[in-house]
C-alpha cells in the first residue's frame, strides 16, 4: 500500500504561523460541524470510525470518550499529551512544527465532546522551541472566535520520559514528581486532580477533524478489521531516508523501512519505540497495525554491521535511566538487566545469563506498575528469540577468554 | 509572587513544575534558597519541592553555565556516531559530561532522545537543535554561543 497522507494532509501545505492559510484548506470547518451536532453525536462518529490511540497503547478513542462523558463531574480536562519521549519518535514534532492549527481545532471538538471547559497540551521541554509555533496558533483560534469558552494551556515538561505515560503526566501537571499511578481508578472517571480526564496523542486527535468532516464511514474503509485508518511512522537508523511517513494500517515493514526509507543489508528493526518489538530481516513482510506490530509507530532499523547485545544494552541503560523507581519490579529489574547485558559486551558473560534475563522478564512483565517496567523486556525477549545465537556466542567467548587469562 | 498565584487556578501546586523551569532559565539553576522561599510561599514541605526539582533532568540544583549542550546518546544518534560528536565536543571545551568550562560558558550534558532522529546524530544546545552533526562542524557551532 503506498504513502497517504490524512494525519499529514496540511503539514507543509498551510504557514504554521498563518491561521488564514489554514482555513483556506478548510481550517475549522470540522469544528464548526462538530458544534452543530449534540455532543454525543460527535461520541459516537469517532467510536464508530474504530480510531484507536496512536500513542503507543492503542485503545479505542470513542470509547474513552464515551467514558468521560458519561463519568459524573461538573469539571471535566482533555489534555493532549505532545510529550513525545519514545526513543525514535519524532511524528508528533513534525505535526507541531507543521500543522498545530489541526491539532488545537481537534482539542477543541474533543473537549466539546467530553464536555471539558479546559485543556492542556503537554509539551515536552526537549521540544521547548515549538512552544512559540503552538503559542502563535493559539492566540490566532482565540482571535478569530475559534475557542469560545474553552481555556486551552500550553504546559511544557522539563525532561522526563516517564511523562508520556498517561497518569505519571497527570502528576507533571499537579505540580508533582511523575510517577505513575496505581489504576483503577482510570483517568476517563478520576483523571486530573481527580476529575474525569480524557488524555490524547498528538497524531489520534489529528485524526479528529478528517473524521468529523469526511465521516466514520470513510476513514472505517482504510486500513484493516481491527486497525482503521493510517499511521504515521518515525524512521530512522540505517536508512538512506530517515523521516516521517505517514500509511494506510496494515502497509507492510518491508515497504516502509526498504521502498520508502531506503535500508539496506539490513539486520532488524525495531518498532516502537524502546520498548518495542525487534522484527528481524526474515520477518519484514509483517504488516504494521495493531492486530501485528505498531506502538507509538517509531521504526529503528539497523544493518548487519550491529552488534544486537550492544544495542539492547544501551537500550535497557536508557530504560533503566527514565523508570520512575515507583514499583520494585522495575527500577530493579531494569538495573539488573543493565548489568547483565553489559557484562555480556564486555565478554564478562557467566553460564546462566540467560536464563536469568528471562526469569527477570517474566516477573518485570507480570508486576510492574505502568508500561515501561511492563514492556521493557519485550526486545530483550525478541533477541532471544530471533538471535539467540548470538547471546549463546558471546558467553562461550566469555568463558574460553577468562579462561584464558587465568593461564597467565 | 504574582506568577504564584496566576498558576494557582486549581490548588497552589499546579504552577509549580512552570516556576521551577522559569528559574532554572532565569538564573541557570534552582537553588536550595529558592526552594525554600518557594515552599513558603506554596506552604508545602521543602522536601516535596526538592523531590520534584530533583525528578526533571532539565532542572539542575547546581548551577549551569550560561549555555547547556545536550547531545542526544539513544540509539538513534548512537547508530549515526554520536560517540565521535561526543568526543569532539569534550576536545573542542576540555569538558566530560556533567562538567562546566571554568569560564562559564558551556555545561555539558548527555540525554535521551530529543526526537530529532531524522537528523541524527543531533543535540540540543538551549532550546536550538543542531542535527546532521559531523566532529568538524562542532567548533563553528559552539563559536556562535557566547
Amino acid at each position: 500500500m503506498p504513502e497517504k497522507r490524512v494525519v499529514l494532509e496540511n503539514c507543509e501545505r498551510i504557514d504554521p504561523g498563518d491561521i488564514l492559510t489554514h482555513i483556506e484548506r478548510d481550517g475549522f470547518q470540522a469544528l464548526k460541524e462538530a458544534h452543530a451536532m449534540p455532543p454525543d453525536e460527535v461520541v459516537s462518529e469517532v467510536q464508530a470510525s474504530g480510531l484507536m490511540g496512536r500513542g503507543g497503547a492503542g485503545f479505542p478513542c470513542g470509547l474513552k470518550w464515551k467514558l468521560a462523558r458519561e463519568a459524573p463531574g461538573d469539571e471535566k480536562f482533555l489534555i493532549c499529551n505532545a510529550d513525545e519521549g519514545e526513543v525514535g519518535t519524532f511524528k508528533d514534532r513534525y505535526i507541531l512544527e507543521h500543522d498545530p492549527f489541526s491539532l488545537i481545532e481537534a482539542v477543541a471538538i474533543a473537549s466539546y465532546a467530553i464536555g471539558a471547559t479546559r485543556a492542556y497540551i503537554y509539551l515536552r521541554g526537549e521540544y521547548h522551541y515549538l512552544s512559540d509555533t503552538l503559542t502563535t496558533a493559539l492566540g490566532q483560534a482565540r482571535e478569530k472566535g475559534f475557542l469560545e469558552g474553552l481555556d486551552i494551556e500550553l504546559r511544557e515538561g522539563a525532561g522526563s520520559y516517564i511523562c508520556g505515560e498517561e497518569s505519571a503526566l497527570m502528576d507533571s501537571i499537579e505540580g508533582k514528581r511523575a510517577e505513575a499511578r496505581y489504576r483503577p481508578p482510570f483517568p476517563p472517571t478520576k483523571g486530573l486532580w481527580g476529575k474525569p480526564t480524557i488524555i490524547n496523542n498528538v497524531e489520534t486527535l489529528m485524526n479528529i477533524p478528517p473524521i468529523i468532516l469526511k465521516g466514520a464511514s470513510w476513514f472505517n474503509e482504510m486500513g484493516t478489521q481491527k486497525s482503521k485508518g493510517t499511521k504515521v511512522f518515525s524512521v530512522s537508523g540505517d536508512v538512506e531516508r530517515p523521516g516521517v511517513y505517514e500509511m494506510v494500517m496494515g502497509s507492510q515493514l518491508k515497504e516502509l523501512v526498504i521502498d520508502i526509507a531506503g535500508a539496506k543489508a539490513l539486520k532488524m528493526v525495531q518498532v516502537g519505540g524502546a520498548t518495542g518489538t525487534i522484527v528481524p530481516y526474515s520477518m519484514l513482510e509483517t504488516p504494521l497495525s495493531y492486530e501485528t506490530i505498531l506502538g507509538s509507530g517509531a521504526v529503528t532499523v539497523l544493518d548487519e554491521s550491529r552488534d544486537v547485545i550492544d544495542f539492547l544494552s544501551r537500550t535497557m541503560e536508557f530504560l533503566a535511566e527514565e523508570s520512575c523507581g515507583k514499583c520494585t519490579p522495575c527500577r530493579e529489574g531494569t538495573e539488573v538487566m543493565v548489568e547483565i547485558l553489559t557484562r555480556l559486551t564486555q565478554a564478562e558473560g557467566v553460564e546462566g545469563d540467560i536464563g536469568l534475563l528471562e526469569d527477570l522478564s517474566e516477573v518485570m512483565m507480570s508486576s510492574s506498575l505502568c508500561g515501561l517496567g511492563q514492556a521493557a523486556p519485550i526486545p530483550v525477549l525478541d533477541s532471544l528469540k530471533y538471535f539467540r545465537q548470538d547471546f549463546e556466542n558471546r558467553i562461550t567467548q566469555s568463558v574460553f577468554l577468562r579462561a584464558l587469562r587465568g593461564i597467565k | 509572587m504574582d506568577t504564584v498565584k496566576e498558576h494557582s487556578a486549581h490548588t497552589g501546586r499546579e504552577g509549580l513544575l512552570a516556576l521551577l523551569e522559569e528559574e532554572q532559565r532565569k538564573s541557570g539553576y534552582v537553588s536550595e534558597k529558592f526552594i525554600a522561599g518557594l515552599a513558603q510561599s506554596l506552604e508545602l514541605p521543602i522536601g516535596e519541592l526538592y523531590g520534584v526539582a530533583t525528578f526533571y533532568s532539565f532542572l539542575s540544583i547546581r548551577p549551569l553555565a550560561r549555555n547547556i549542550i545536550r547531545i542526544c546518546k539513544s540509539i538513534p544518534c548512537y547508530l549515526k556516531n554520536s560517540v565521535m560528536i561526543i568526543e569532539a565536543v569534550e576536545g573542542q571545551l576540555g569538558i566530560r559530561p556533567g562538567e562546566s568550562t571554568s569560564d562559564g560558558r558551556f555545561s555539558l550534558e548527555l540525554t535521551n532522545c530529543i526526537g530529532a532522529c531524522d537528523k541524527a546524530p543531533a543535540m540540543l544546545i538551549n532550546s536550538d537543535v543542531h542535527g546532521n552533526l559531523t566532529p568538524e562542524k562542532i567548533a563553528q557551532i559552539l563559536k556562535s554561543y557566547k
